[in-house]
């Protein structure tokens, strides 16, 4: 269970983003979340991923409250989540290839390994060739860097998901094969997702349950 | 019609000559600037392996000529020739200034990508000090450093490291942070990265660009301050030629009309300086167009 509980978090202390918004996640749930631009939900979604130190309320995860965000949160804890953001090119790094891009997780705990194995296995699921594994990140279009990133997410093999407005750049092809890239490996593991987005159509087919951002909370005064 | 067709072709003619005169004195001035850095550079490491001749070599019944053919920029008040003591001067110094510029370089990105990476109070701290120790005058502090040791190269380039460090802290942090604020940084964090090798793997690669560029500026800086050092009697010791040891020996005949004891050390100061300079400007136009502009050397 992934509890979000009366969080309140921004940037700067004295004007938070969003003031005491609750919002859970039961594992193997997909829970979508509407909302309009700029109203906090990219944060909450951070916060959720243990990316984002919120200044206030509490973040249980299976009942255990964590404490620690970012690199002070235990590895393992931080490894359970799988997070893929909006825009593709921000979100990696620019000198590595696709291939590195993909196995760089596995790397960074100390699984080299099976770098190779698990590159292979998830760009086919993903739909990405060898070829353009060997690319680096500009030398490919949006749509099939977001593909790897999706795959980077999943490498570790995440209990939950955390998609923040993964589809918003791509076409409606390349928006239902990573959904549906998700839908498979949330059915093999069980995994929770958060989909964060303002697609109402689609958070409503994809996920068990859609909640407005709206319903959440008292937005912060300003 | 006609006329706008006209007008076009005369604004798009107008442009292209401006363009290309824009890129011709671009490329002269890169081509000028690599060319005299060859030229010194290639002097400083091959003429005195090659030229048997000895730059201490007191002649005192040729004292103080004016620049001929047998001495072509004259010699000092003991008859050395100035042109080989130049030559000898500018090793030295070059030496120094490249010590002392790639010591500054790495202590500064450890502390500036230290600093960046770890951020908040670590951030804070470090930065303070570094505001701190730069509100001592450079020279002051490297007069300080200097005057610990005795005389020789490796407290001057101590001195001139030490001093230059802060710059290039100031300029890896304010990348580092830039950078990482970026979702692919938080990509890494959540990819079970540690904090060490997104610094490594994530953060230092994408600041080098701006080190290297740092560093390549920094040569001819401390070049300056080993000569200003020297100059002072506080740099290298008197009978080794460095640039500014030479301006100091010439400071006396100065005054007496005798120009190029003088005039020569400091051209060897100030052509590598132009050079590195241009060479530099040419190089970061090419990383970043964008700040073309800026540029101010």
């Amino acid at each position: 269970m992934l509890e979000l509980l009366t969080v309140t978090a921004g940037y700067d202390r004295r004007a938070p983003v969003f003031r005491d918004v609750s919002l859970s996640v039961a594992p193997g749930e997909a829970v979508g979340l509407l909302g309009p631009s700029g109203c906090g939900k990219s944060t909450l979604a951070r916060v959720a991923a243990l990316l984002h130190r919120p200044d206030a309320g509490a973040l249980h995860l299976d009942g255990t409250p964590v404490r620690h965000w970012r690199h002070r949160a235990p590895r393992a804890l931080r490894t359970a989540f799988g997070v893929v953001f909006q825009q593709p090119r921000l979100a990696a790094d620019p000198r590595l290839t696709l291939a590195d891009l993909v196995a760089e997780p596995l790397r960074a705990t100390g699984r080299r390994d099976e770098a190779a194995g698990r590159v292979a296995e998830l760009a086919a699921g993903v739909g990405l060739t060898a070829d353009l594994l060997t690319r680096r990140p500009h030398e490919v279009s949006d749509g099939q860097l977001q593909r790897a990133c999706l795959a980077r997410a999943l490498v570790l093999r995440p209990r939950w998901l955390v998609c923040d407005e993964m589809t918003a750049m791509l076409d409606a092809s390349t928006t239902a094969a990573l959904v549906r890239v998700v839908e498979d490996y949330r059915a093999g593991t069980g995994a929770g997702l958060l989909a964060v987005g303002h697609d109402r159509v689609l958070l409503d087919r994809w996920c068990d349950r859609t909640v407005d951002w709206a319903s959440l909370n008292s937005p912060a005064e300003h | 019609m006609v006329m706008a067709d006209a007008a076009v072709e005369k604004t798009g003619t107008a442009w292209r000559a401006a363009g290309g005169d824009r890129r011709s004195t671009r490329t002269l001035r890169l081509r000028t600037s690599a060319a005299l850095l060859t030229v010194t550079v290639l002097a400083v490491l091959l003429v005195p392996p090659l030229v048997q001749l000895d730059q201490q070599a007191v002649d005192l019944a040729a004292k103080l000529r004016a620049p001929d053919w047998a001495h072509p920029f004259g010699t000092d008040d003991v008859g050395r020739d100035l042109l080989l003591r130049c030559v000898y001067g500018l090793r030295v110094s070059l030496l120094v200034g490249v010590a002392a510029a790639l010591t500054a370089t790495v202590v500064g990105t450890a502390v500036g990508a230290a600093a960046g990476a770890f951020g908040g109070w670590v951030d804070r701290g470090v930065m303070r000090v570094v505001d701190a120790l730069s509100s001592v005058p450079h020279l002051l502090m490297g007069i300080f450093i200097v005057a610990m040791f005795r005389p020789g190269v490796w407290p001057v380039v101590a001195s001139v490291a030490l001093t230059h460090w802060l710059s290039t802290a100031r300029i890896v942090r304010a990348e580092v942070l830039s950078l990482r604020a970026r979702p692919h940084i938080d990509a890494a964090v959540s990819g079970g990265a540690s904090r060490w090798r997104v610094t490594v793997r994530h953060l230092l690669p994408g600041v080098l660009p701006q080190a290297a560029l740092a560093a390549v500026l920094m040569v001819p800086h401390a070049m300056w301050h080993e000569s200003a050092l020297s100059f002072l009697g506080l740099g290298l010791p008197t009978h080794t030629a460095s640039l500014g040891n030479l301006i100091q020996e010439a400071r006396g005949s100065l005054l007496a009309g005798q120009w190029w004891p003088t005039l020569f050390p400091g051209l060897f100061i100030i052509v590598p300086t132009l050079a590195v300079a241009g060479l530099a400007g040419a190089w970061r136009e090419r990383i970043n167009p964008r700040r073309r502009s800026e540029l101010m050397l």
